[in-house]
C-alpha cells in the first residue's frame, strides 16, 4: 500500500494528492453505492447467499436500501413477468440521478428459459429501462455478481461527468437552434 | 401565551376511518413479489388481500410443449430453494408411467439429496423468519451452513441452486467419491449450529414474545384450507407422507414427525410452525445418517431407458413430501413424447391461501411474521 | 375404500349422474360424473361417513380439445384413502358449479382454473383472474391460444 505508507510521514511525501476533481468525485461515488434491494425470482436466492457472509457483498461498499429515492443502482435479479414491467419502470423513475441498472441472470438480460414460450416474460429488461451491466447465467454464481459489481465500479469511475455536462448543454443548445 | 388549556380526550368517541394499505410487490419482507392489500383499522389488520402473479412464468404452457426429459429443468425454476425435492414427484410419476424400476443405489442418493436440501431450505425459512422478527445474525450463521449443502450438490450436479439432478430412471450423474465423509460432516455441522440458534433465537425471550400466539391457525381449518407441510404439522396434526404414504424408499427409515405442541402459546401460532422446521432438520439428519450407512457404493446410476421417452396414455397425480409440504404433480399422457397436461399443485400457492383467515385481528407488524412463518416462495405461488 | 366401492356408492346415491368409472391401471382411475351434479355429489364425498374426504389436494382444468374438464383429486386424511372426479363441459358454455363453499382450498385453485383455462365456476364469490393481470386476454392454457403481439405497449415474443 504505496499512498497509506506515506501517510506516516506526510512532510516528506508532500501529503499532496494530485488528480482532478472530478476523478475524486468518482472515486468516492464508486465505492459507495446504495442499492434497491429488489429480488425477484430464482437469482434473488444467490443474491441472498451473496449478501452472507461467504460471499460479503457489503465490502464493496454497497449498502441496501428499501427505497427507490436512496438507491444508486437497481439489481433486476430474475425474470421480470409483464405484470411485474410497469412496477419496475416505475421504480426505475423514481430513482435520483446518477443511476444505473445491473441486469443479472439469463431471464432479466433476454427471458432466459422462458424466451420462447412465456407468455407472461418480459424477454429482457432492457426493453422497459436502460441496462449498464449485464451478468450471464442462469443464476450466475456469487461470482459472477462481483464481478458485475467491479464492472459497474469501473464504469463510474471512468465516467467524465463535467464533460458530460458541458456536452449535454451543447447538444441542447443545438436542439434549441435547429 | 395564554394559559394551558388541557384537553380531555374520550378515546371511544374518536371515529378512525379504515385504511387501505398496499405492501408489495416491492418490499423487503414479502419474500419475493407478494403483493398485499391491507385494510387497517388503526394498527389491527381487519382485512387483507393477496395479489399475486408477479412472477407467473407459464410453468405449465412450457412443460406441454417441452418432452418429459426437458421439463426438469423448468421444475428446478418452481420452487428454487428446494429443487431436489420438487424434480423427486416429477420423475417418480413418469418413472410409474413407464413402469421402471430405478437402482437401489439410486434411491438412496435421492433421498440423501432430498434430506439436504430439506435442511437447506428449512435453513432459509428460519433465517428470514429471524430477519422479519429483526434478528439478522441466525441469517449470517444459517447462509454459512447453506454454503457447505450446496458445495455438496455443486460437487455432485454441477449447480449450485437448479440441479436437474434427478433424471427419469436415475440421475444425470453419479456422487463424488468422498460423499459420504462430505454429508456426515455436514450433518454435524447443522446440529452444532442449531443447537447455537435455540440458544439464540428459538428461546428468546423477544423472540417468543413476538411469535407466540400470533396467527393461530386451529387444525380444521388447516385441513379445510389443504394446508400441509409445517404449516399442517404446526397445528398439531401428524401427518407427512414420507410416514402417512412411504414413497420412494423412506420406510425403510426410522424417524419421527414433529408437530406443534403449543409449548409457549397457543398450538397452531407461528413460533410452532417455525419450531417443527427447526425439529425437521434434525429427522433429516437422522435419516440421512441411516441412508448413508446403508447406501450400496457399487451400482448404475442410470437405468436403460428407451431413446424417446413415450408413457402410455392416461393420467397420474403424484405427490411427495417437499419441505414445505405436499407437492403434487398431476400428468396427462396422450402417448407421445410431449405431456399434454402438467398442472402443479404449488405447496406454497395453497399454503399462501390461508393467510386472510389467519391474519385478521392482528398488528400489522405481526402480518409480516404470520406470512414469514408460513414460508412461502412466489416461484412456486405463481409458477 | 377403494374407488370401485366408492363408485358404486356413488352410483346408489346418484344414479344418472354418475357417468362412467374409467381404469387405466397401473395409472389413475377417475369417475366421471355430470356438471351439474358436482356440488352435490362433492358435498356427500366429503360429509358422509365412510367418504369422509376431507381434504382437496388439486383442481386442474383441463382442455380436451372440443370441451374443457375440471378434475378434482381428493384425499380423506380419516381413511387416508383418495379419489379423482372429472366432469367435463363444451367449451362454448364451460359452466361448472363451484366447490368453494366445500373445501376453502377450492378458491384460490378455481381462480387459476378460470384464469389458464376458462372454465367458470359457478357461484364462486370472486371469480377473477388470479395470476394473468386482470385486464388480460384470453385463456393462455387452451390449445388455441395464441399470445398477444403486445401488452400494454410492451413487445411480448421475443
Ligand atoms: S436466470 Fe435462471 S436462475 Fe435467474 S431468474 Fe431466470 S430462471 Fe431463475
Amino acid at each position: 500500500m504505496g499512498l497509506l505508507n506515506k501517510l506516516n510521514e506526510p512532510y516528506e511525501a508532500g501529503g499532496i494528492i494530485l488528480g482532478t476533481f472530478e476523478d475524486i468525485l468518482n472515486w468516492g461515488r464508486a465505492r459507495s453505492d446504495w442499492y434497491l434491494h429488489f429480488g425477484l425470482a430464482c437469482c434473488a436466492i444467490e443474491f441472498m447467499a451473496m449478501n452472507a457472509s461467504h460471499f460479503d457483498f457489503m465490502r464493496f461498499g454497497t449498502i441496501p436500501r428499501a427505497t427507490p429515492r436512496q438507491a444508486d443502482f437497481i439489481m433486476i435479479t430474475g425474470t421480470v413477468t409483464l405484470k411485474m414491467a410497469e412496477r419496475i419502470k416505475k421504480l426505475w423513475e423514481q430513482m435520483a440521478e446518477p443511476k444505473y441498472c445491473i441486469s443479472v441472470g439469463s431471464c432479466a438480460n433476454c427471458g432466459g428459459p422462458y424466451w420462447e414460450h412465456g407468455y407472461h416474460v418480459l424477454k429482457g429488461v432492457d426493453r422497459i429501462i436502460p441496462v449498464h451491466v449485464y451478468v450471464p447465467g442462469c443464476p450466475p454464481r456469487p461470482e459472477a455478481f462481483q464481478d458485475g459489481m467491479i464492472k459497474l465500479q469501473k464504469m463510474i469511475k471512468e465516467e467524465a461527468i463535467f464533460r458530460k455536462r458541458k456536452k449535454l448543454e451543447e447538444d441542447s443548445k443545438i436542439e434549441l437552434s435547429a | 401565551m395564554g394559559e394551558k388549556k388541557r384537553i380531555e380526550l374520550d378515546y371511544s368517541k374518536i371515529e378512525s376511518d379504515r385504511m387501505r394499505l398496499n405492501v408489495g410487490p416491492q418490499h423487503p419482507s414479502t419474500h419475493g413479489v407478494l403483493r398485499l392489500e391491507v385494510e387497517l383499522d388503526g394498527e389491527i389488520v381487519t382485512e387483507v388481500v393477496p395479489h399475486i402473479g408477479y412472477l407467473h412464468r407459464c410453468f405449465e404452457k412450457h412443460a406441454e410443449k417441452m418432452t418429459y426429459p426437458q421439463v426438469i429443468p423448468y421444475i428446478d425454476r418452481m420452487d428454487y430453494v428446494t429443487s431436489m425435492n420438487n424434480e423427486l414427484p416429477y420423475v417418480m410419476a413418469v418413472e410409474k408411467m413407464l413402469g421402471i424400476k430405478v437402482p437401489e443405489k439410486v434411491e438412496y442418493i435421492r433421498v440423501i439429496m432430498c434430506e439436504l436440501n430439506r435442511i437447506a431450505s428449512h435453513q432459509i425459512a428460519v433465517a428470514t423468519f429471524g430477519l422479519d422478527a429483526g434478528a439478522f445474525t441466525p441469517f449470517l450463521y444459517f447462509f454459512r451452513d447453506r454454503e457447505y449443502i450446496l458445495a455438496i450438490f455443486e460437487k455432485a450436479s454441477g449447480a449450485r441452486l437448479l440441479f436437474n439432478y434427478f433424471w427419469i430412471g436415475g440421475l444425470s450423474a453419479d456422487v463424488h467419491p468422498t460423499f459420504k465423509e462430505d454429508v456426515l460432516a455436514i450433518v454435524k455441522q447443522v446440529r452444532k449450529t442449531n443447537k447455537e440458534i435455540e440458544d439464540l433465537l428459538i428461546y428468546n425471550k423477544i423472540f417468543i414474545e413476538r411469535t407466540a400466539n400470533v396467527g393461530i391457525l386451529p387444525a380444521d381449518v388447516a385441513i379445510n384450507y389443504a394446508c400441509s407441510g409445517p404449516v399442517l404439522r404446526g397445528s398439531g396434526v401428524k401427518f407427512d407422507l414420507r410416514k402417512n404414504e412411504p414413497y420412494s424408499i423412506y420406510d425403510r427409515f426410522d424417524f419421527d414427525i414433529p408437530v406443534g405442541m403449543g409449548e409457549v402459546g397457543t398450538v397452531g401460532d407461528s413460533w410452532d410452525r417455525n419450531i417443527v422446521r427447526m425439529r425437521e432438520m434434525e429427522q433429516s439428519c437422522r435419516i440421512i445418517e441411516q441412508a448413508v450407512a446403508q447406501m450400496p457404493d457399487e451400482g448404475d446410476v442410470q437405468e436403460k431407458l428407451p431413446k424417446r421417452i413415450k408413457p402410455p396414455k392416461g393420467d397420474i397425480y403424484m405427490r411427495a413430501e417437499n419441505p414445505k409440504g405436499d407437492l403434487g404433480f398431476y400428468i396427462v399422457s396422450n402417448g407421445t413424447d410431449k405431456p399434454e397436461r402438467v398442472k402443479a399443485r404449488g405447496t406454497s400457492f395453497v399454503n399462501l391461501s390461508v393467510l386472510p383467515e389467519i391474519s385478521k385481528g392482528y398488528m400489522f407488524a405481526d402480518l409480516i411474521l404470520i406470512l414469514g412463518s408460513i414460508d412461502i416462495v412466489l416461484g412456486e405461488v405463481d409458477r | 375404500m377403494t374407488i370401485n366401492e366408492i363408485y358404486e356408492q356413488l352410483k346408489e346415491d346418484y344414479g344418472d349422474s354418475i357417468i362412467e368409472l374409467v381404469e387405466n391401471p397401473p395409472l389413475d382411475s377417475s369417475i366421471i360424473i355430470k356438471s351439474s351434479a358436482v356440488f352435490e355429489v362433492c358435498h356427500t364425498l366429503r360429509d358422509k361417513p365412510g367418504f369422509e374426504f376431507d381434504y382437496l389436494l388439486c383442481l386442474s382444468g383441463l382442455d380436451l380439445g372440443e370441451n374443457l374438464a375440471a378434475v378434482y383429486h381428493l384425499y380423506s386424511m380419516k381413511h387416508a384413502h383418495k379419489a379423482v372426479i372429472k366432469t367435463i363441459v363444451p367449451k362454448d358454455n364451460p359452466k361448472v358449479p363451484s366447490v368453494e363453499k366445500i373445501w376453502r382450498s377450492a378458491d384460490w385453485h378455481e381462480r387459476e382454473a378460470y384464469d389458464l383455462i376458462g372454465i367458470i365456476f359457478e357461484n364462486h364469490h370472486n371469480l377473477i383472474r388470479i395470476l394473468c393481470p386482470y385486464d388480460w386476454e384470453g385463456h393462455p392454457l387452451r390449445k388455441d391460444y395464441k399470445e398477444p403481439e403486445y401488452y400494454h405497449q410492451m413487445k411480448v415474443p421475443y
